[in-house]
């Protein structure tokens, strides 16, 4: 799998009721190099969640004791801001949305791939480090400046479409993490749908053409069977 | 609950009883109407008939004194049926008449009296009653005439049985009437239910019995009925659906199934092993989307997705679908453009962008002109508008119109209505990905929205259209963010 971004261990709280899938994704994590705790029902991960400092919380949606959502609910009343990834089978767009407006920052259906779920927790991890908000981004000799819009490579000025300047600016925001197309669908397109086409490889492709086409060292990776990866060096 | 007691719970008899008590009481009071008439006509009667005999036999006194009064008395008295008399001297002996004896002091008293009495021929001692006038005559006789009451007790003796008798009638006749009635009604229900409890049972062929009178039990009968039909084709249609669903699951799970076998028994080396198991897990993937498109048709044909509904403009659905596959249909070797104009619609954003996603995937896969399908240099001679696709969005009366046209091979107007069936996948892409749900899952979203999804001919090509109903009353509101500017690809 991919290399963690961070230089701390991440700590990761499971609250999930079925035994074996909990097992499977502590298992997995701890192969990662994570540290990850497990819950099996609402009270205990409410417990968990509020005594351990954790990075990320993973939270099945359909608990006993006490639902995920009211879980989130609850965490979030106290103050608690650890970012919640919630996991269910239930996968349709209304349900997401009501997960995402209970607290939960972001949503994946069952089922899921773990390189969907790594990447996920990475970039939720990223965000409690402090404010990615910088006006430029810079990842090699690329450079995204957000408020004029330009993008260069070395002394290049490079051209980009709307949407392929976002596509680079979600990407070099994440840059060293890995991000799906799942991801990219939805957060520079917003749209939830999952397409029966490789829509989103013909952008990334594009983009690829733009920023690293006549350049030595290419930026843009592609991550087989997870996703893509901005990055200065090779792995 | 017994026979009886089902009976007089009935609608009918309870309607029975109201009526009969209803009609008992209009008999009655039909009656006491007319006894009370009778008594004062016969009252008013007797009234006249005595102040005129009182006048008559105070003239004949007045002119023949009393001899003459005692002999026409007399006279009077003799007569069949005669009314009453007595005259009495100024003393209080009685002088002539045929009333022997008075209640105490009704002669003392002069006018309108009711009183017993008992006439001088008579032997029995049972009392009479009588309507009586006294009169005072010149020099202190009295005169008294009056007419016996038993004509008015009789008639109103039969009155009174009259109404016994009509009332036990009503009463009886309105029963027996209302548990025919009921008997009948009951009869029928009892029919119906028996049929409703078979078809519960789980006999969806059974049907209600249908009446000739086509009464309102028959009109219920025919409705349900027609209720009956509905629900068993739906069902039928159902169970096709999940044995299509059984089918075309099964399908790519056995393919699954047998790479994994084919893999484990064969003895690899790493590469194949992970290629095998790459191989598995596209293949998963695929059944996953596949049931999610299936939950999301389900969803949007359940209606359960009208609770995410906004105002929005279709426009923008467009160009945002626009923009996205763009890039894709170049890498086919077509282009995608889009035109649009304010189309406002209330709906499910995400639904409708998914729904012309799958229309523009479908004309990117199969819209290519047929030439194009011809090998070599083919592609020489095409012109390029053939390998347009247009995205279009406009307002047509209270619709709104989302479609994608290509200059493809189009679908046989026979096979049209088929396409929009789950897992249906017509001849010409069967060859090609997919898991035949794009244009189900299309025609449910237009039907979440009270619309349909129409197909129509490009000559040559296919056009499929998205028509939903317009916002209504928003148009002026977003006409001035019109973008009607033909989007040329870059």
């Amino acid at each position: 799998m991919t290399a963690t971004a961070t230089d701390i261990q991440m700590r990761l709280l499971i609250i999930e009721d079925d035994r074996e899938s909990a097992d499977y994704l502590v298992k997995a994590f701890r192969e990662v190099g994570y540290v990850a705790d497990l819950a099996s029902d609402g009270e205990e991960g409410l417990a968990l969640a509020e005594g351990g400092d954790y990075d990320v919380l993973v939270v099945d949606r359909m608990l006993p004791k006490r639902d995920g959502l009211s879980l989130i609910g609850a965490l979030r009343e106290k103050g608690n801001r650890t970012p919640v990834l919630i996991l269910s089978a239930l996968g349709q767009v209304d349900d997401r949305i009501k997960g995402l407006r209970s607290g939960g920052d972001d949503y994946l259906p069952k089922p899921y791939s773990f390189a969907e779920l790594l990447a996920r927790i990475e970039v939720l991890s990223r965000r409690r480090g402090g404010p990615a908000e910088d006006t430029t981004y810079r990842v090699g000799d690329l450079e995204l400046d957000r408020l004029s819009h330009r993008v260069t490579r070395g002394k290049d000025e490079l051209t980009l479409q709307p949407r392929e300047f976002r596509l680079l600016e979600y990407l070099m925001k994440h840059a060293g993490q890995v991000v799906t197309r799942t991801m990219l669908l939805e957060n520079v397109w917003d749209y939830h749908f999952d397409p029966q086409t490789n829509v989103i490889d013909v952008h990334i492709s594009r983009l690829r053409s733009k920023i690293d086409k006549g350049f030595e060292r290419p930026l843009l990776h592609t991550i087989r069977g997870a996703g893509y990866m901005i990055r200065d060096g090779i792995r | 609950m017994t026979a009886f007691g089902k009976l007089i719970r009935t609608t009918a008899f309870r309607l029975t009883l109201v009526y009969l008590f209803l009609f008992a009481l209009f008999a009655a009071s039909l009656l006491g109407y007319f006894a009370w008439n009778t008594r004062r006509l016969i009252t008013e009667q007797i009234t006249t008939t005595v102040n005129a005999e009182t006048g008559e036999i105070s003239d004949i006194f007045g002119r023949r004194g009393l001899r003459g009064l005692v002999v026409t008395i007399e006279n009077r008295a003799l007569r069949p049926g005669a009314n009453l008399y007595l005259v009495t001297a100024p003393a209080g002996q009685a002088i002539a008449g045929n009333v022997g004896s008075l209640a105490p002091g009704v002669m003392a008293t002069s006018g309108w009296s009711e009183t017993a009495y008992r006439r001088l021929d008579e032997q029995d001692t049972a009392d009479h009653h009588a309507l009586v006038r006294v009169t005072e005559l010149p020099s202190g006789f009295r005169l008294l005439i009056g007419r016996d009451l038993e004509e008015r007790r009789r008639l109103f003796g039969i009155v009174a049985k009259a109404a016994q008798w009509s009332v036990l009638i009503v009463v009886v006749l309105g029963l027996g009437g209302g548990i025919f009635v009921a008997r009948r009604v009951l009869r029928r229900i009892d029919a119906m239910t028996g049929t409703t409890q078979r078809i519960m049972a789980g006999d969806l062929s059974g049907r209600l019995p249908v009446g000739r009178s086509g009464d309102e039990l028959d009109r219920l009968a025919e409705n349900l009925n027609a209720m009956l039909e509905r629900i068993e084709a739906l069902m039928m249609g159902l169970k096709e659906v999940s044995d299509n669903i059984a089918h075309d699951l099964k399908t790519p799970l056995t393919r699954l199934r047998n790479r994994a076998e084919e893999a484990l028994a064969k003895s690899g080396t790493e590469a194949e092993y992970r290629s095998a198991l790459e191989r598995t897990i596209e293949e998963s993937d695929g059944l996953i989307r596949t049931f999610n498109a299936l939950l999301m048709i389900a969803r949007a044909e359940s209606g359960q997705a009208r609770g995410n509904m906004d105002d929005f403009d279709a426009a923008g659905v467009a160009q945002g679908i626009h923009e996205l596959y763009e890039p894709l249909a170049e890498d086919s070797g077509m282009t995608l453009h889009v035109k649009t104009e304010s189309t406002p619609l209330h709906g499910n954003r995400e639904l409708i962008s998914q729904a012309l996603a799958n229309l523009v995937e479908n004309a990117i896969k199969y819209g290519k002109p047929v030439s194009a399908a011809q090998p070599l240099g083919a592609d020489t001679v095409l012109n390029a508008d053939q390998r347009e696709i247009w995205i279009e969005a406009r307002r047509a009366g209270d619709q709104v119109l989302l479609s994608v046209s290509d200059h493809g091979p189009g679908i046989p107007v026979a096979d049209r209505k088929h396409a929009v069936e789950r897992f249906v996948r017509l001849e010409a892409s069967r060859t090609q990905p997919g898991s035949g749900l794009g244009l189900s899952l299309a025609s449910a979203v237009a039907t979440l929205h009270g619309g349909d999804l129409r197909f129509d001919d490009a000559h040559p090509g296919l056009i499929v259209t998205l028509a939903i109903p317009a916002l209504s009353g928003a148009s002026d509101g977003l006409a001035a963010q019109t973008h009607d500017v033909p989007q040329k690809a870059a």
